[in-house]
């Protein structure tokens, strides 16, 4: 049977894995068209200041790199050492996008990059942009490969369930690469990446400013990020990807969870603004809500219904009672019973094997289950409401809260007068940590909010797990917490250190360190 | 579609086989590298010298590796599930090791500190010299086989775990098939930093490929002869038609002692491979010596694509054969993936690799010449 134990640990492994990676992730991805731009408007005008301002946020994005390669390295393999079951079962779906993301997308950002780090004394100034320009493709390319990976978990389209075969098959590799639950998802994620950047370079640049140093520098730095941030963070929200959580029954349930929405209200659905979840009572308690507001947002318009948790939960246990019999008929199958009925039985009842699958967690053979273990395997359908009901609200706010920063900052830039609001400069810098939060709070809505399933309706997360113990995964998470922990520790270190150097870092001597016999210089020479 | 199934198959085989030998040739030689930092840099500044030959272009090179991994994944999912999950803190190791390589070239010269620097210098060494021996380690126990059996369900299971799983993987042929590996790359590392630098670090390059080619061909050539001699291979004895939908439970697999060289029986044109395994290595010892280390650099690559290509011609149609439950087996035949995800990425690699060889060269192009002492000194802020 399942050790509830070791599929937990299994599950925190790649959680704690993921997030990790996920820290370095979106920076990378707003960072480079950052640097395109300082390196375009270099291009253009000629005005050295430009260069130096690439040249010194390069730095920092260098030392974020470095660490999303490392813990990029982990999420390549992971599957198949963790997972083993899942890579089997949905490998040939599921594998392909990735390859395809090393070949297209990988290859691009990581043999420009060295180009990027270390070439530009030996390119002209627009084959340096280009390298640039390339960099920001691969890293956004390789995000749509990947999103394109889990929105196949999170709505499986183009496939079918091989019972010869014992796995999902490809049927379309288009519908893969075209569900529309990856388009939302590659937007929002991008543009959630676009965010993170702009905060991380006008909190840093609010600072120099706060100080009064470089201020040529910081300004102009803080007018990219200002403008850059106030559109991603428009994007963010506008095109926020709850849009898609319409597509397919597991972005359904997740809907229905992240809103709390117990029964099915009538249409236009109400916004339940603030509230407490209870999952026993299936109830929100001291819920506030608004009226309409839910309706509009998530189906865009005025008669769409949103389905409720307990008719989804109703549902699932229909659907559980189908896919007991699909798992008997696949045992006859693959015992080599071929008959006709037997397939032709399958074929019916196929599209509910998962939720069949479901019922492993508390018996061995599906088909011995009692009723009451039906009715607790259809209530495990649906994720812990209140995690994910707080998570989207905090992450939501943090958004409106930076899209503010952005929209305030861009305003006083514009009239001139950005060095006479202080406040806002400390808020921008107190504020630098929010679009982190926002996007490990966003991953953790989706995925989490996919549980129980692996791959939505199809495997169940506790079944895809390798075989292996509690002692493997034990050192595993260890070894993963410690090295991850000390590289962050003197990533961190390292990015303070460079921040606080500021351009001077670039040793040009025209920068605030180097102009009165500076303290803080990197050369022992000196 | 244009391939039928049984022949995809085989391309597929030949596609992986090319990316794991395309990993080993261009990012095989960042490790070599890495092995050869602390003999062959004895200054700070002559340190710099050995890691900037690499630094534009270890990170592409690694992409290698990823890309092997995602196309396994896809085009051999069965493999990735079971290689992966039942090498377990084999694998973690791998990683730990490789994961001191982004850091260790971005961040060691950020810091002036003669500690922070050698303890980059160490990482270094280590991120090129544990993934070499693992990978090396891994071949080594591929041709003995690997103690797994699958369910009826298609889950692979172990029948070890832990620690009991890990420790007899480094047993005395695995580990002299690791030491081959790690010899190999740092040889191919070596031609290159006695191509890419000049006076007393490309001698000392000179030295260390002097010493290691020839340990590359001897161990070559014992580990050929410990195989014939001392380990059974896998024969399958009943094979279901190659076209069929991938089944691994439905062939019938012997041991049978030298069924490792059946392919060179069966096909002796093959034989070519193993012979530039052997060959190789020697070619590369005489163009070090007489100091033609670009040709050298071409020697290597072969000797790299003769060693491995040698461990996979001889596994075939093996990938991973089971010792505890020979039918088991996965083989190129029953281990793919459907007829239409091997299609698609066939065209993916096609369209792609191409592309991506030729900004490869260009961005060496770019980066051309010789590192110095010089250069170093000169870019002492913007170089790693």
């Amino acid at each position: 049977m399942i050790d509830p134990t070791f599929v937990e640990l299994s599950r925190w492994q790649f959680a704690a894995v993921a997030l990790y990676h996920f820290l370095f992730v979106p920076l990378t991805l707003g960072m480079t068209w950052i640097l395109v731009i300082m390196e375009a408007v270099y291009v253009m005008t000629g005005k050295e200041i430009y260069r130096d301002m690439s040249r010194f946020w390069t730095k920092l994005f260098a030392i974020n790199f470095a660490l999303g390669v490392t813990t990029g390295l982990t999420m390549e393999f992971q599957f198949g050492t963790n997972w083993a079951y899942y890579s089997h079962y949905v490998g040939d779906v599921f594998g392909a996008p990735l390859a395809i993301e090393g070949l297209m997308a990988f290859f691009l950002e990581s043999t420009f990059v060295g180009l990027m780090l270390l070439g530009r004394d030996r390119l002209s100034k627009v084959k340096y942009l280009a390298v640039v320009v390339l960099v920001a493709v691969g890293t956004n390319l390789s995000a749509l490969w990947i999103l394109v990976a889990n929105a196949w978990m999170q709505n499986p389209v183009g496939s079918e369930f091989s019972a010869e075969t014992m796995r999902m098959e490809m049927t379309s590799f288009w519908e893969v690469v075209f569900n529309p639950v990856a388009q939302v998802k590659f937007i929002h994620t991008v543009a959630a990446g676009y965010v993170t950047a702009s905060m991380f370079v006008i909190g840093i640049s609010a600072w120099y400013i706060l100080k009064g140093r470089d201020l040529a520098f910081a300004k102009r730095s803080f007018a990219v990020a200002a403008g850059f941030g106030l559109a991603a963070s428009l994007a963010v929200i506008v095109l926020g990807d709850e849009s898609g959580y319409e597509l397919g029954d597991v972005q359904k349930v997740k809907l229905a969870a992240i809103e709390a929405e117990w029964d099915t209200a009538p249409a236009p659905a109400a916004f339940t603004l603030f509230g407490m979840p209870n999952q026993e009572t299936m109830k929100t308690d001291n819920a506030i809500t608004i009226p309409w507001v839910m309706g509009l947002i998530t189906t865009r318009s005025l008669d769409g219904q949103v389905q409720g948790i307990k008719e989804l939960i109703e549902d699932h246990a229909e659907r559980i009672r189908s896919g007991i019999i699909a798992y008997e008929k696949l045992n006859a199958l693959r015992n080599g019973d071929t008959s006709d009925e037997t397939k032709a039985v399958f074929e019916e009842h196929k599209a509910d094997l998962g939720y069949g699958l479901l019922l492993k967690a508390y018996v061995e053979n599906p088909a011995d289950a009692t009723d009451a273990q039906i009715a607790q395997a259809a209530k495990d359908s649906i994720p812990h409401v209140s995690y994910l009901f707080w998570s989207f609200r905090i992450m939501v706010a943090f958004g409106f809260i930076m899209l503010i920063l952005f929209g305030l900052s861009f305003y006083k830039l514009a009239k001139g007068k950005i060095e006479q609001n202080r406040t806002l400069l400390r808020i921008l810098v107190l504020c630098i940590p929010l679009p982190w939060l926002a996007c490990e709070l966003g991953w953790f809505v989706a995925e989490f909010g996919r549980q129980p399933w692996a791959i939505g309706e199809v495997l169940p997360t506790f079944l895809a797990t390798s075989s292996l113990t509690v002692a493997d995964l034990i050192t595993s998470i260890a070894g993963y917490l410690i090295f991850y922990s000390v590289l962050l520790a003197i990533e961190m270190y390292l990015m303070f250190r460079f921040a606080r150097l500021g351009p001077s870092s670039l040793h040009t001597g025209r920068y605030h360190h180097e102009a009165g016999g500076a303290s803080l210089s990197l050369n022992p020479a000196e | 579609m244009l391939l039928d199934y049984e022949t995809l198959k085989l391309v597929w085989w030949v596609l992986i086989g090319a990316l794991l030998i395309g990993f080993a040739v261009t990012d095989g030689m960042d490790m070599g590298v890495g092995i050869l930092l602390p003999f062959l840099g004895k200054s700070d500044t002559e340190r710099r010298v050995v890691i900037n030959v690499v630094a534009p272009h270890w990170d592409g090179n690694q992409v290698w590796l990823i890309t092997a991994g995602g196309a396994i994944f896809a085009a051999w999912p069965a493999v990735y599930a079971a290689a992966f999950s039942g090498f377990y803190l084999a694998m973690f190791l791998v990683l730990a090791g490789l994961f001191l390589r982004p850091v260790g070239f971005d961040y060691r010269s950020k810091v002036q500190d003669p500690r922070w620097r050698s303890t980059w210098d160490w990482g270094l060494f280590v991120g090129g010299l544990v993934p070499a021996l693992i990978f090396g380690v891994a071949f080594g126990n591929l041709l003995q086989g690997i103690p797994f059996h699958l369910d009826t369900f298609l889950k692979p299971h172990y029948d070890h775990t832990f620690i009991w799983a890990l420790l007899p993987l480094l047993n005395p042929f695995a580990l002299l098939a690791g030491i081959l590996s790690v010899c190999m790359v740092a040889m191919h590392g070596g031609l290159w930093l006695q191509l890419r630098t000049e006076g007393v670090i490309a001698e000392r390059a000179r030295a260390a490929v002097g010493l290691l080619a020839p340990i590359v061909t001897v161990l070559f050539l014992v580990g050929g002869v410990w195989v014939y001699l001392g380990i059974d291979g896998f024969r399958i004895v009943s094979q279901p038609d190659l076209n069929a939908m991938p089944n691994p439970l439905a062939k019938e697999v012997v041991r049978a002692p030298g069924a490792w060289f059946d392919i060179y029986r069966t096909m002796p044109i093959t034989m070519v491979v193993p012979a530039l395994g052997l060959l190789a290595p020697l070619l590369v010892w005489m163009l070090s010596r007489v100091r033609r280390p670009g040709l050298g650099c071409f020697a290597s690559g072969l000797a790299l694509t003769g060693v491995i290509g040698t461990a996979g011609l001889s596994l075939f149609p093996f990938v991973m054969p089971s010792s505890t439950n020979p039918n088991s087996s996965l083989t190129v035949w029953d281990a793919a993936s459907s007829h239409l995800t091997l299609t698609v990425m066939f065209w993916a690699v096609v369209i792609f690799l191409p592309i991506v060889l030729l900004y490869t060269i260009w961005c060496y192009y770019q980066m051309w010449g010789k590192t110095t002492v010089k250069q170093i000194e000169d870019n002492t802020y913007n170089a790693y």
